[in-house]
């Protein structure tokens, strides 16, 4: 956290500039998911599937946008005592409304997707954005931080989903149509007629298996690029002080 | 003189924090009633739209257990209310349970209704099904369960055909011992699941018990 708010409070040059770090540590370096480490319940519940997955993303993403928008619109009307009640009631709508209109429009999806869809509103994901973010900075600025912190999470949740879905199901993109309609019909792809699939990765165990793995996979390629950029300058890698620990323990340990 | 001043700003302190109490609290409500407000139009302009959208859900359930063609009411406005105890515990569930009717012309011809088997492997396991006038079953389909993937979720007609075992079966009048109402396991004629045999004998025995209900209860039901 307090990497993601000296990061946060650096001056960037131009508002194109601060976009792109936006955008840099949304996606990535603070991604809420993979480094952050917010929403797990959801994320690790639903992802027994691409569509699933992207669903759920779906809904947090305008989720993250409507609450981020709203909150930084009434930042300087809102004292410091009341702002978690209103953020909550602000979080709360925002999810109720998206539960509706999913109930209303993707009904068989709303079904399958069942209470995660109203346990958006604990994924602290959106309250920690909303206290941390969109209270302190202008429209635009909180409105691109909800995008793109809400497709970073969408992102992993799809990853998760496909990784899952192919290992435990032989599959990908299976029940397409419950999310674009009857176009989808034809989209799942079956990589063998024959494949039993391996019921560990569909099962809880094969979720958290698999967000470790993502989670390694992250560090490692951290860690290599900072490597690689400290060897262009010609500086020894004992004596650089890595921005986390984590990446911190990947450097020492590598060869 | 300074005594007169100290309790001046003390006065001044409580009006002071009053005030902004008074303050906050007016805009919380504030905020809240805006938030009420987007709710109410929001729940407003989806609610005709999600009732439209559980009905098709229903009946589209409906046509897979029970062939369109051997009704012409409409059976969602056609219900009885089972509040019976003891009729409730045949059909496995606690709360009330809804008998859609199917007639053709006004005469019988099938009741769908939820029938609840509580000894899954994990938890209640919901079916829906359908029994024709003459006490054959039309149809059986899972609504919802928490089986194992992979083991016990075989009773989704989408991941097996089992389910559609029950198609056309019917029970010896009154013998709730029909031999033919198990796995093959217990000597009975339906298959079992590798890895998991609790699952359908659930299933099987909960089907049963609703089935002898049907035919006690004969005629009344469509009255």
């Amino acid at each position: 956290m307090s990497n993601t708010n000296s990061a946060e409070s650096t001056p960037a040059p131009t508002r194109w500039q601060a976009y792109k770090h936006i955008m840099d540590n949304g996606l990535w370096k603070n991604n809420q998911a993979l480094v952050a480490l917010l929403g797990l319940c959801p994320l690790l519940a639903v992802t027994n599937n691409v569509v699933n997955g992207l669903s759920l993303g779906l809904a947090t993403l305008a989720v993250l946008l409507i609450s981020n928008g709203l909150i930084s619109l009434i930042r300087n009307h809102v004292s410091s005592d009341i702002r978690i009640p209103v953020f909550v009631a602000i979080i709360a709508t925002a999810v109720t409304m998206i539960d509706l209109l999913m109930n209303a429009y993707l009904h068989t999806l709303h079904g399958i997707l069942g209470i995660f869809i109203p346990l958006i509103v604990t994924n602290c994901a959106i309250l920690g954005r909303a206290e941390a973010y969109a209270s302190k900075n202008t429209l635009d600025k909180a409105l691109v931080d909800g995008f793109f912190m809400g497709l970073g999470f969408l992102f992993v949740l799809v990853l998760l989903g496909a990784l899952r879905e192919m290992i435990g199901n032989g599959t990908l993109f299976e029940h397409a149509h419950l999310l674009f309609g009857d176009i989808a019909q034809n989209w799942t792809i079956h990589f063998s007629d024959n494949y039993q699939g391996v019921l560990l990765a569909v099962l809880p165990p094969g979720a958290f298996i698999g967000l470790g793995l993502l989670i390694a996979l992250k560090n490692v390629y951290d860690a290599k690029k900072t490597r690689n950029h400290n060897n262009a300058l010609g500086i020894p890698i004992a004596i650089t002080t890595p921005s986390t620990p984590n990446s911190n323990q990947t450097v020492s340990n590598s060869p | 003189m300074t005594k007169h001043t100290a309790s001046h700003s003390k006065n001044t302190f409580k009006s002071h924090l009053l005030n902004h109490m008074f303050g906050s609290a007016y805009k919380l409500s504030l905020f809240i009633f805006v938030c009420i407000i987007l709710l109410l139009t929001t729940y407003h302009f989806t609610a005709p739209k999600i009732a439209h959208e559980q009905r098709e859900a229903m009946l589209k359930t409906f046509h897979q257990i029970l062939p369109p063609p051997l009704y012409n009411n409409i059976p969602l406005e056609d219900t009885l209310i089972i509040l019976d105890p003891t009729q409730l515990e045949q059909l496995g569930s606690e709360a009330p349970v809804t008998v859609y009717r199917a007639r053709k012309d006004n005469q019988p011809a099938g009741l769908i209704f939820q029938v609840e088997a509580r000894n899954g492997y994990s938890g209640h396991i919901s079916l829906l099904m359908a029994v024709l006038p003459n006490g054959h079953i039309s149809g059986v389909r899972v609504l919802t369960h928490r089986e194992t993937p992979g083991l016990g979720d075989k009773i989704e007609a989408q991941k097996s055909d089992w389910i559609l075992s029950f198609n056309g079966r019917t029970i010896q009048a009154n013998n709730p011992n029909d031999p033919r109402w198990a796995v093959k396991k217990d000597g009975g004629e339906f298959d079992q699941f590798t890895g998991a045999t609790i699952t359908p004998r659930a299933v099987i025995a909960a089907v049963k018990k609703a089935l002898l209900f049907v035919q006690q209860s004969g005629e009344s039901l469509y009255e």
